[in-house]
């Protein structure tokens, strides 16, 4: 068996020295990376210089739209034209790095939470909350944007960001996956399936865990006793990170390198971003009776929008001017989800029969055909109904 | 539709198994040739699952892929079949053809979440933009003395899984064109691969088998019922591994005077209906054979469908003859748990007759 040379991190070395520090390039900083702190001030890192200027802001934009697509879609559910949402308010950095890391030819896989990943990659927020609003369980082609569906059941879509890596791989493509999940996949068996799959082949996916200390209410001690979740990756062979879930630059710094490493054949890798769920896990959910206010006060003032932009402002890349086109920018997006959500879309029934398989089989004509026909029926009803009913009010 | 009346396959577990005389193949062997056919005509065409690589499977039915096809085309994953059928998911997402193969059914199960939600629901989540082309084989049902977990018959499973195409073939051509019609097709195929009929043979020759499919010349078989064997008084309806079965029984009821035609499925999504009211019409008694429990199966669907749409023409009502529900028996209790020659013959008996 050939040693770490292969780059699949091979625990086989000659020499006890060789083996530890094997072991520790590939266990996390002993402090999540923080590239900018809640102050807005640069806190230095030795292996992570801090994204450009230019980057920063254009993240930092995406950063104000994503919070305002949260306060937005919260609204929408108040006035019932979502069916839930499950917000990701206080996580937007982790929202916005991961799309932004990537390049066009790279494939994102996100979870329900993480519609404001999925927009920032570009995706038509209307076609995005079609999902939420029950029009189609998802509402755009995966392949445009390179975005997998949201997926619900925990963790499953970590296999499937393996199988596309791995796909590409075998046809000679530079595409790299970024799966994303929550704390508490990472207690499922496809979680562990997934990253051992993508060590054993090698595959260009960087795992993104957002650490948001809840899954619903259960809080992150009972989820694992591992000195932190990016410690889990050692076990798989694979490098894992820590990285401050609420500091836009460390995140894009962290992601970014991870995504660069495994363009270049370094295979995949395990980042766990820590962050909160300032919201309740979703509108359906009563967080006080989990964790206290104090609790949830505690990380207002780590905030990373607050933080980025006091370091943008210090930094003057962000005026007063710039502040308020990119508030403009975000209403506009704002404007047209609830412009969008505020009309009924059309549903057609017929289309229940269409996207099952590729040719309906004959138990679904005759299902559809007798659909066709009931509704016909119900409409020659109602209309019959309502001549009646107009005959009524002549006489 | 038209239908081919095929011979009806050598060798029944109730028979002894007639000496081949010349060029035979296994069930087996076709299965095989599938796989390397198809992937010897499409670059697309994996393969990967537990032991598939250089053991070939535990049933060699992946025998010499990998030296064939390289370790990219054939390979080992590790020990993980939800692993398996989510890394194939993502792969026929970005425009590979997988086909995976389950040790065995009852591991099957841990992959089960995947297949349900993921599988069978991408083109419908998608509205048709993404469609995975997998096919699924498990080696399934009983009647080779395996131990517990090495016999369950699951297709009522995933045949009440919508997006799913399921087939069971029973013979050796079936084998070999029903898996390069799965491999073929758009849609994810579980198939099911009766483990007692391996073995079977039948003298067909697998070059020529493969010439007629990529010639186009063999007529489709997905969504298409056969009739195994023709017959007048009453139709048996069965698939898979309880076809050999239901044959030996018509046969035996022809020594007592009885016509029976058996009907072989083949593909259980889609239904053939066509196929069997046709049949169930001109005989008017109709018994279904199926080595599953018979509570909530594939085997109550076919005998409720052929009710609704054959009842003016029944002269009976549809009888099941099926596994018992109970799991499957151990290996020295198996024989009482199998559909029978005689169980079969003594359904057919209870059919109304006037004599
Ligand atoms: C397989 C599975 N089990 C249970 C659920 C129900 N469920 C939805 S979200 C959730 C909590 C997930 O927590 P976490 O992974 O930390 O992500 P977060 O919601 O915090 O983003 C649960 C239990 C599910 N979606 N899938």
């Amino acid at each position: 068996m050939s040693t770490a040379t292969n780059g699949r991190g091979s625990m086989e070395a000659s020499a006890g020295g060789t083996q530890q520090s094997m072991d520790s390039a590939l266990l996390p900083s002993a402090k999540p990376v923080q590239l900018v702190d809640p102050e807005g001030c640069h806190t230095h890192d030795d292996r992570y210089p801090l994204p450009d200027g230019e980057l920063l802001l254009s993240a930092y934009g995406h950063l104000v739209a994503g919070r305002r697509i949260n306060d937005q879609a919260n609204a929408l559910v108040r006035q019932g034209r979502l069916a839930v949402y499950p917000s990701s308010h206080g996580q937007e950095a982790c929202q916005v790095a991961a799309a932004v890391v990537l390049a066009g030819e790279d494939w994102l896989f996100p979870t329900y939470r993480d519609t404001v990943a999925v927009i920032t990659r570009g995706i038509d927020p209307l076609q995005v909350f079609s999902l939420l609003r029950g029009d189609w369980h998802g509402g755009y082609d995966p392949h445009e944007h390179r975005v997998a569906p949201q997926a619900t059941p925990l963790a499953t879509q970590l296999l499937h960001a393996v199988g596309v890596g791995h796909a590409a791989k075998l046809r000679g493509e530079s595409t790299v996956v970024l799966a994303m999940c929550g704390d508490g996949a990472t207690s499922e068996g496809d979680f562990h399936e997934a990253m051992n799959f993508a060590a054993v082949f090698h595959v260009p996916v960087v795992f993104l865990i957002q650490n948001n200390e809840f899954a619903i209410s259960v809080p992150l001690d009972h989820q694992t006793v591992a000195p932190s979740l990016a410690h889990k990756a050692i076990g798989y062979g694979m490098p894992g990170e820590r990285v401050d879930g609420n500091d836009l630059a460390a995140l894009l710094a962290v992601l970014g390198a991870a995504v660069d490493r495994a363009r270049d054949g370094g295979g995949p890798s395990l980042i766990e971003a820590h962050t909160y769920r300032m919201h309740a896990h979703t509108n359906a959910d009563d967080a006080t009776r989990y964790r206290s206010a104090d609790d949830v006060e505690r990380w207002v003032p780590r905030d990373p929008i607050l933080r980025m932009r006091t370091y943008l402002r210090g930094l003057t890349l962000l005026t007063d001017e710039g502040e308020h086109a990119l508030s403009d920018a975000a209403d506009s997006i704002a404007a047209t989800i609830r412009g969008g959500l505020n009309t009924e879309a059309e549903v057609d029934p017929a289309q229940l029969f269409e996207y099952v398989y590729a040719e309906k089989t004959s138990q679904l004509r005759e299902q559809a055909e007798q659909l066709r026909e009931e509704l016909a029926r119900d409409a020659e009803a109602e209309s019959a109904g309502a001549g009646d009913q107009a005959e009524g009010e002549l006489r | 539709m038209t239908q081919t009346t095929e011979a009806p396959p050598a060798g029944s577990p109730h028979r002894s198994r007639p000496v081949p005389v010349k060029a035979a193949s296994t069930f087996a062997q076709a299965l095989n040739a599938a796989l390397a056919d198809a992937m010897e005509a499409d670059p697309t065409v994996l393969m990967f699952g537990e032991d598939v690589g250089v053991l070939g499977g535990v049933f060699r039915i992946t025998d010499g892929l990998t030296a064939r096809f390289g370790e990219e085309r054939c390979f080992d994953t590790p020990l993980a079949e939800a692993g398996i059928v989510g890394m194939a998911v993502g792969m026929a997402m970005n425009g590979m053809r997988p086909v995976v193969e389950m040790q065995f059914d009852a591991f099957a199960y841990p992959a089960f979440e995947q297949v349900v939600s993921h599988v069978a629901k991408m083109r419908n989540r998608t509205r048709g933009a993404v469609h995975l082309p997998i096919v699924i084989r498990i080696p399934y049902a009983g009647g080779i003395g395996g131990v517990e977990h090495h016999c369950d018959s699951s297709e009522a499973y995933y045949a009440h899984t919508p997006g799913l195409t399921v087939l069971a073939p029973a013979t050796v051509r079936d084998a070999y064109f029903l898996l390069r019609e799965a491999i073929a097709s758009p849609d994810p195929v579980v198939f099911l691969e009766p483990k007692k009929l391996y073995w079977s043979r039948e003298d067909v020759d697998l070059a020529e088998l493969r010439r007629t499919f990529e010639d186009g010349q063999a007529p489709r078989r997905i969504g298409r019922a056969v009739v195994a064997r023709a017959g007048t008084d009453a139709t048996l309806i069965s698939y898979g591994p309880s076809v050999p079965t239901a044959l030996a029984a018509a046969a035996a009821a022809a020594e007592e005077g009885r016509s029976i035609e058996v009907i072989d499925l083949r593909s259980i999504v889609p239904f053939d209906d066509e196929t069997v009211c046709e049949s169930v019409r001109r005989t008017g008694r109709a018994v279904v054979v199926a080595e599953a429990p018979g509570f909530a199966s594939v085997a109550s669907e076919i005998v409720a469908r052929v009710q609704e749409r054959c009842f003016h023409s029944l002269a009976a009502p549809v009888l099941r003859v099926t596994g018992f529900d109970i799991p499957y028996p151990s290996p020295k209790l198996e024989h009482f748990y199998l559909p029978s020659v005689d169980r079969i013959l003594d359904a057919v008996d209870d059919l109304q007759w006037e004599d």
